[in-house]
């Protein structure tokens, strides 16, 4: 009860805050030459009041006070207390509040830290920040309030989804949202700078350790709802070209043309106009995904009780700031006529405008395949779906050249340059073209574009490896990010090429047998826990090869809510992942057995982790 | 006649044209390939050729109509007016049962018969797929 009171009045003395800095800004703006350090303090203030609410929500799930709503709709006594703490997040409200949260700090931490830089500019980007932070208070509070109550008070909740009691997931929002709404920063300082007319050199390595911010999260946040995809759906993938597992792909893509654009700017201050709207589609993109997912247009387990009132405040809400920020950008950019400058094609500056090119590509395909059945469904109420195929045929061929530049474009100098080892960079395309050749034949998979692909992921692969050693740790962070790049291309292509699958239905004692596998259903086994019983299958799997295998998947039965869930058992090694599954059919003997075989499972998450990893040695790098 | 600036200006925003076009084409081009209908059991009956292409059909799953062998699940999709026999040998997903809203992609070998590549997943149990939804009416 009185948790709920104190998060609520917390909220409240947030918003008020929140519209007396504008107050302050106003004041301070035409004043002074120095910061007012009231404003910083209350900057301080605001975020310590969403702390404040935050931590009475996480409280009132801990001791699962079932007078609040939102408690009682996503919550139960008997959930362990690991999964009461998650399940804060787990639904719109609280997860609303996160978004908050990092808001606050985000703009808490840019005061703090930003030195060097105009004190109109650090006023400017937190107005434009408050004014999205007002903006989600005003929602929070009107539309999605984690506090309200029931009267009379519930005795039991209704528990949360099992699917969300998973620990990869119980992670996964807040390190996505430090990622995704990490954007926002980008947005509000570039408005400011916009404003300003600021945008130079010194304000790109400024911005530049914030957008490494966002895009490192990002890219961890996407990869742990990738893992929990994988082992937690059954599906035995990873990416399915979901409508939801796009709209967070969108901004990682804008974020990552933008992160390669601001190296142009600040070395060159050139290509400002489109600096400013990357950063402006960067956030925007989130915005939208937000409204498509939390709207209810998109259905996934990420959508939580729809409420159409919701949806049209965001939809208003992102229509505000979009006119606000191209009416900044017509207004106050001026681009630079007297600088003249040429771009030559042989160049860094020109490949990472080819860089650019790929990366908008790839990003309106995934946009418009998102998109289009949305749109469609509105004007003509036809249902129609864009399944992986699409994706698949318009984005792959365009890896190819986008690999080969991946390798050579980074060994360009500025302005004008030369290549210069020649006869390394085409020895390693005729070994990578060889080796590609080689291992698909080796294997009778020899379809032309396979080769071709893996020839130029392999390249990609040598050179960056070849620049690992002999560079001396000259830009060590776009080294690796690259070298994980084409790691992650190679796995994902070899286990696309050499997965296997056998789908059966085998009743208890049965045995599957082909002519590699061999497939025994041994026994069940039941167990109890606190929140859900189990059947254990036990499968033991033995192959030509000679390899022997017990897997045991679950089948779970949740109490609250009651929902049956499999658990996939999966083995993983080094080369491969061995991935069982099953699900009893209503009122039949039959246990329905999925088995997959998927090598490189391992390195595609490694892969990620190291592009991460390239993206962290360039944050912690002091200026050379 | 121009400066060498005003023809790379040019140039470069033909290039943009060019690739914004060749991109246009591509992606709808692909869409139109690849995309998936939705029809509901009622308007296969009324359709007029068994078309190749993949499609979904959603509905709900008849009650007592789950036939499993070893090899494969029959099952029976019914909107209450209409309904059609789903042959499908693949993995099942967790809230697959009797009663319960499903939605099926695969092809159609007649007006009656239904033969799926995937039974799509979902999420919870209260959770009727939009399309279904609309497909049984105001139920």
């Amino acid at each position: 009860m009185i948790y709920s009171l104190v998060g609520y009045y917390s909220l409240l003395l947030g918003l008020v805050i929140g519209l007396s800095l504008f107050y302050f800004s106003y004041k301070n703006f035409h004043n002074t030459k120095i910061l007012d350090t009231k404003i910083l303090s209350l900057t301080f203030l605001q975020l310590f009041f969403v702390v404040i609410s935050f931590l009475c929500l996480i409280l009132s799930f801990i001791f699962s006070d079932f007078s609040n709503e939102t408690v009682f709709n996503n919550s139960h006594s008997t959930k362990p207390l690991f999964y009461k703490i998650s399940g804060t997040w787990g639904n719109h409200e609280g997860s609303l509040l996160l978004w908050l949260f990092v808001l606050t700090l985000f703009i808490f931490l840019f005061l703090v830290k930003t030195k060097n830089q105009p004190v109109k500019y650090k006023i400017l980007t937190l107005v434009f920040q408050q004014i999205i932070i007002v903006g989600f208070f005003l929602f929070l509070i009107k539309t999605s309030n984690p506090f309200n109550y029931i009267f009379p008070i519930p005795i039991e909740g209704l528990g949360l989804n099992p699917i969300l009691q998973d620990p990869a997931l119980a992670i996964h929002p807040p390190i996505l949202y430090l990622g995704y709404v990490g954007s926002s920063i980008i947005f509000s300082s570039v408005l400011a700078a916009t404003s300003l007319n600021i945008i130079s050199n010194n304000w790109a390595l400024h911005i530049k350790k914030w957008i490494l911010i966002s895009w490192i999260f990002l890219t961890i946040g996407i990869l742990l709802g990738s893992i929990w995809a994988y082992y937690e759906l059954g599906w035995g993938g990873f990416w399915f070209w979901d409508p939801v597992e796009n709209i967070s792909l969108m901004p990682w893509l804008a974020l990552t043309t933008l992160l390669h654009c601001i190296l142009v700017l600040e070395k060159k201050s050139i290509l400002t106009s489109w600096v400013i709207i990357l950063s402006i589609a960067t956030f925007t993109l989130s915005m939208c995904g937000t409204f498509l997912v939390r709207s209810g247009i998109l259905n996934s387990v990420h959508t939580f009780a729809n409420d159409p009132e919701r949806g049209l405040f965001i939809l208003i809400f992102l229509f505000i700031l979009i006119f606000l920020s191209i009416l900044i950008f017509f207004f106050f950019h001026k681009d630079d006529q007297k600088k003249s400058y040429e771009i030559l094609f042989l160049s860094k500056e020109s490949s990472i405008l080819i860089n650019n090119w790929f990366m908008m590509y790839f990003l309106s395909v995934v946009l418009i395949g998102t998109v289009y059945p949305i749109f469609l469904d509105v004007i003509s109420s036809q249902k129609i779906s864009v399944g992986p195929p699409f994706y698949h045929k318009l984005i792959i061929p365009f890896l190819i050249p986008f690999l080969l530049m991946m390798a050579i474009g980074p060994k360009f100098k500025w302005i004008k340059s030369q290549l210069d080892d020649k006869i390394y960079l085409i020895s390693f395309l005729i070994i990578s073209i060889l080796l590609s050749f080689l291992i698909l034949k080796n294997f009778n998979q020899s379809i032309l574009i396979n080769t071709i692909l893996i020839s130029s992921a392999l390249y990609l692969f040598f050179i960056t490896l070849r620049d690992f050693f002999m560079k001396k740790y000259k830009n060590i962070s776009q080294n690796i990010a690259h070298f994980g790049f084409s790691l992650l291309i190679l796995s994902i292509l070899f286990n696309n090429l050499f997965s296997s699958e056998i789908i059966t239905n085998l009743k208890v004692g049965e045995t599957f047998e082909n002519s590699k596998t061999k497939i025994v259903f041994e026994s069940i086994d039941q167990k109890k826990e606190q929140n859900y019983n189990a059947i254990i299958a036990n499968f033991f799997i033995s192959n030509s090869k000679g390899e022997k295998e017990r897997l045991s998947p679950e089948l779970r039965i949740y109490n609250q809510p009651v929902i049956a869930t499999s658990e996939a058992d999966i083995k993983t090694t080094l080369m491969s992942d061995k991935f069982i599954v099953i699900n009893l059919v209503q009122n039949q003997d039959f246990f329905n057995v999925r088995y997959q075989v998927k090598p490189f499972m391992l390195w595609i998450w490694l892969s990620v982790i190291l592009i991460s990893f390239g993206g962290i040695i360039s944050f912690l790098q002091k200026r050379s | 006649m121009y400066g060498r600036k005003v023809k790379l200006r040019f140039w470069f925003i033909v290039l943009i044209l060019i690739t914004l076009i060749l991109t246009t084409f591509l992606i709808l081009k692909s869409l139109e390939e690849n995309v998936i209908y939705f029809q509901s059991p009622t308007e296969i009956k009324s359709i007029a050729e068994i078309d190749k292409n993949k499609i979904r059909v959603g509905g709900m799953v008849k009650k007592n109509s789950i036939y499993i062998n070893s090899k494969e699940v029959n099952f029976i999709i019914t909107d209450f007016k209409n309904e059609i026999n789903v042959i499908y040998s693949g993995a099942v997903p967790n809230l697959f049962a009797e009663g319960k809203g499903v939605v099926v992609e695969g092809f159609l070998k007649d007006r009656n018969f239904f033969s799926a590549t995937k039974i799509l997943a979902k999420h919870d149990e209260n959770y009727m797929p939009p399309e279904v939804k609309e497909a049984l009416g105001e139920k």
